[in-house]
């Protein structure tokens, strides 16, 4: 019987396959290594050091949203309190002189979130859908507001704050560069992005997924729906306090914002615009999110409502997120048809671009006319300087939006139909071999 | 010969509306009973409550003379009792082998765990590997189970049902939609399947129905009204009038 299991079982992976898993382990740990080396400076470090966060943070959210199917609002909770909680760890362990090093304190912030989580998510994890995302609202607001209240632990709006180089040097290092607390975030992250992905792997994982797909039937093989629900939240609580507790220390402080329904939202967002169908959706968010909200801020004073129109136009016309609209591509570029698709992707993206153009400068005049609009109306959005008063300004944008939209849907609808061409080619084509 | 299930007394009302009325029924071990009746007579909730996802309003329900009604499915499930569904119930977005294989891991005891790699355990992989060829699935193995056939999909839903090895099996309508061909392979693969287990199985098809069961009965507006094997129903007067009278008609 034992040559079943290998002829009817899928393969276990060859020496190549492992070598090459591993490898990209070992790439990814270099490139970590290697970035400060080509960006040094200290704004690209603290960026990459957010980036970090932001990575482990989306992928324990995506543990419940992408692998269990909960759609929890109030995941910044966890985030949170891990972040509250490494701060007076750093506090405590500074004027205590115990011999506990920095690195160690995103332990602490974990086993706060699992904590959390393992009490909370007891009674939230009882229902699914819908009602776990009310009762994660709820529980979200009920901490949130509760950290404005008890002005001992939270510090109330100004937060706590701490020191995090009065704690034991470890190699010598005091972890006050922020060159060093970019490699403390990436090696935490490289840590917590292995955890989670073999997370993903273990029975549990798949009957997180199970459960995801077929709650009930779930409980006919044997499983209690509500246990691994459960299981599911406690790991995610422990990857979100790990996350929040790196925020802390990067920024040597703990705000009530840690815990509220912005960050709470930007996670989903982060998840969600990356994809949640797939393991790295997450962390292809996390970068995009960060890099977006830091680079759009700079730009313009609406950056939130671009922010937001970004993720409606995901939500409609990419459901799978950036990782989805990719892994979307991966037969033709096996059949090594990816080059058909090109120039229609040309020829519908100039029209979009249009309408986008549009779009923006309809979104800027009209911000000038409601936010500010006794000044003077040459304004500057994206380093592009426009006089909001200008009819010819309204003009074009009224153009580029009618125009671009009308030709934008045309020109999409027969992409669509190459599409569906150059995939059925490709499938044929692999089929062949 | 022991009792594998046993129906005391079992009523069930959705408000003022009594669905099943005062069901006794026994199940011998190693059995394969059919049960039969009109539509709306309550097979499927029947099924419900031996299954645990209805609880009962009155009597009591054993599985190997232990009470189980009052139990949740999973705790009825782990007694050893497994069931299908009528309408197609797997998990769509995951593969033919991950789908098995969720109905393999508990009963192999890995549970919950969250530190061993589930690709790479052998007893798992044998079992499932067993399954995926007992139900002629080996071809279609890594194809997403919301993409199969409705004959596969079938085929599938029933390897779910046996794959953890419980010995009480209830099916429910698995030959429903079917074609004729289809029908008949389906038939071959429960009979294999349930070899040496316990079986219990609404079906319409009355060819399925008698080709494949020990004993057979009769349920008709939430009442069992007769019990007996394939000869016995076929003769009863009252079977006659109230079901298969309308059928030959």
């Amino acid at each position: 019987m034992r040559d079943l299991a290998a002829t009817a079982a899928p393969p276990l992976p060859a020496l190549a396959d492992k070598l090459k898993f591993y490898a990209i382990w070992v790439v990814v740990a270099l490139v970590l290594l290697l970035l400060p080396k080509l960006f040094a400076t200290g704004g690209s470090l603290t960026t990459f050091s957010l980036i970090g966060i932001s990575i482990i943070f989306a992928l324990s959210y995506n543990i419940l949203l992408g692998q269990t199917g909960m759609l929890s609002f109030g995941h910044a909770v966890y985030y949170g309190l891990g972040g509250f909680l490494a701060i007076h760890a750093i506090n405590i362990i500074g004027a205590n002189k115990w011999p506990i090093p920095l690195p160690l304190v995103p332990l602490i912030g974990g086993v706060t979130g699992l904590f959390f989580a393992a009490l909370i998510g007891w009674v939230s994890t009882q229902r699914s859908g819908t009602a776990f995302a009310m009762i994660s609202l709820g529980l979200a607001e009920l901490v949130a507001s509760s950290a404005l209240i008890l002005r001992t632990f939270f510090g109330g709006e100004a937060g706590v704050s701490a020191n995090r180089t009065k704690l034991l040097k470890v190699f010598g290092f005091n972890f006050g560069p922020q060159i060093q607390i970019y490699y403390l975030v990436a090696a935490w992250t490289l840590i917590a992005v292995i955890a989670m992905y073999a997370l993903t792997r273990t029975p549990l994982g798949r009957m997180c997924n199970a459960v995801r797909d077929n709650p009930e039937r779930v409980q006919f093989v044997g499983y209690d729906p509500h246990v691994v629900r459960y299981l599911a939240f406690c790991f995610a609580g422990f990857f979100a306090g790990i996350a929040g507790s790196l925020a802390a220390i990067n920024f040597e402080i703990a705000n009530s914002a840690y815990l509220g329904a912005v960050q709470s939202g930007t996670v989903l967002f982060a998840a969600y615009i990356g994809g949640i169908g797939f393991f790295i959706g997450p962390i292809v968010g996390a970068i995009f999110v960060t890099v977006l909200s830091l680079g759009l801020s700079d730009l313009t004073t609406v950056w939130q409502l671009y922010f937001g129109l970004f993720f409606i136009a995901v939500v409609m016309f990419a459901p799978g997120g950036i990782t989805g609209l990719l892994m979307m591509h991966r037969p033709l570029i096996k059949a090594g048809m990816l080059t058909r698709m090109l120039p229609s992707y040309l020829i519908a993206l100039l029209p979009t671009l249009a309408l986008i153009t549009g779009l923006m400068l309809a979104i800027e005049t009209t911000v000038h006319y409601t936010v500010n609009p006794g000044e003077d109306p040459h304004v500057k959005a994206f380093g592009i300087p426009f006089n909001a008063a200008s009819s010819i300004t309204w003009l074009v944008a009224a153009a580029l939006i009618v125009g671009g939209f009308a030709l934008a849907r045309i020109s999409w609808r027969r992409t669509a139909h190459v599409w569906d061409e150059t995939l059925t080619a490709a499938r044929a084509k692999v089929h062949a071999t | 010969m022991s009792t594998a299930i046993e129906l005391r007394g079992v009523e069930k009302s959705f408000g003022v509306t009594k669905v099943i009325q005062n069901v006794s029924l026994t199940v011998a071990q190693g059995e394969r009973h059919a049960l039969i009746g009109p539509n709306g007579a309550g097979k499927s909730t029947l099924f419900n409550l031996i299954s645990g996802y209805m609880t009962p309003s009155a009597g009591s329900i054993l599985l190997r003379d232990q009470t189980i009604s009052g139990l949740r499915p999973y705790q009825i499930n782990r007694r050893g009792l497994s069931r299908s569904f009528q309408v197609t119930n797997v998990f769509a977005n995951m593969t033919v082998w991950e789908n098995l294989r969720c109905a393999v891991l508990w009963a192999t005891g890995h549970r919950y765990a969250f530190w061993k790699n589930v690709d790479k355990l052998p007893e798992v992989r044998q079992r499932t590997a067993e399954i995926l060829q007992d139900i002629h699935l080996v071809g279609r193995r890594d194809v997403p189970a919301g993409l199969l056939t409705y004959a596969e999909q079938r085929a599938l839903e029933i390897g779910i049902t046996i794959a953890g090895g419980a010995d009480v099996i209830l099916l429910d309508e698995p030959t429903a939609g079917m074609s004729h061909a289809e029908t008949e392979r389906a038939v071959e693969l429960i009979r294999r399947l349930t070899e040496g287990r316990t079986l219990l199985i609404v079906e319409h098809d009355m060819s399925v129905v008698f080709g494949l069961a020990d004993r057979i009965s009769v349920l008709v507006y939430g009442q069992i009204i007769a019990s007996g094997t394939p000869e016995e129903i076929r003769g009863n007067p009252k079977v006659k009038e109230a079901y298969l009278g309308e059928e030959a008609a």
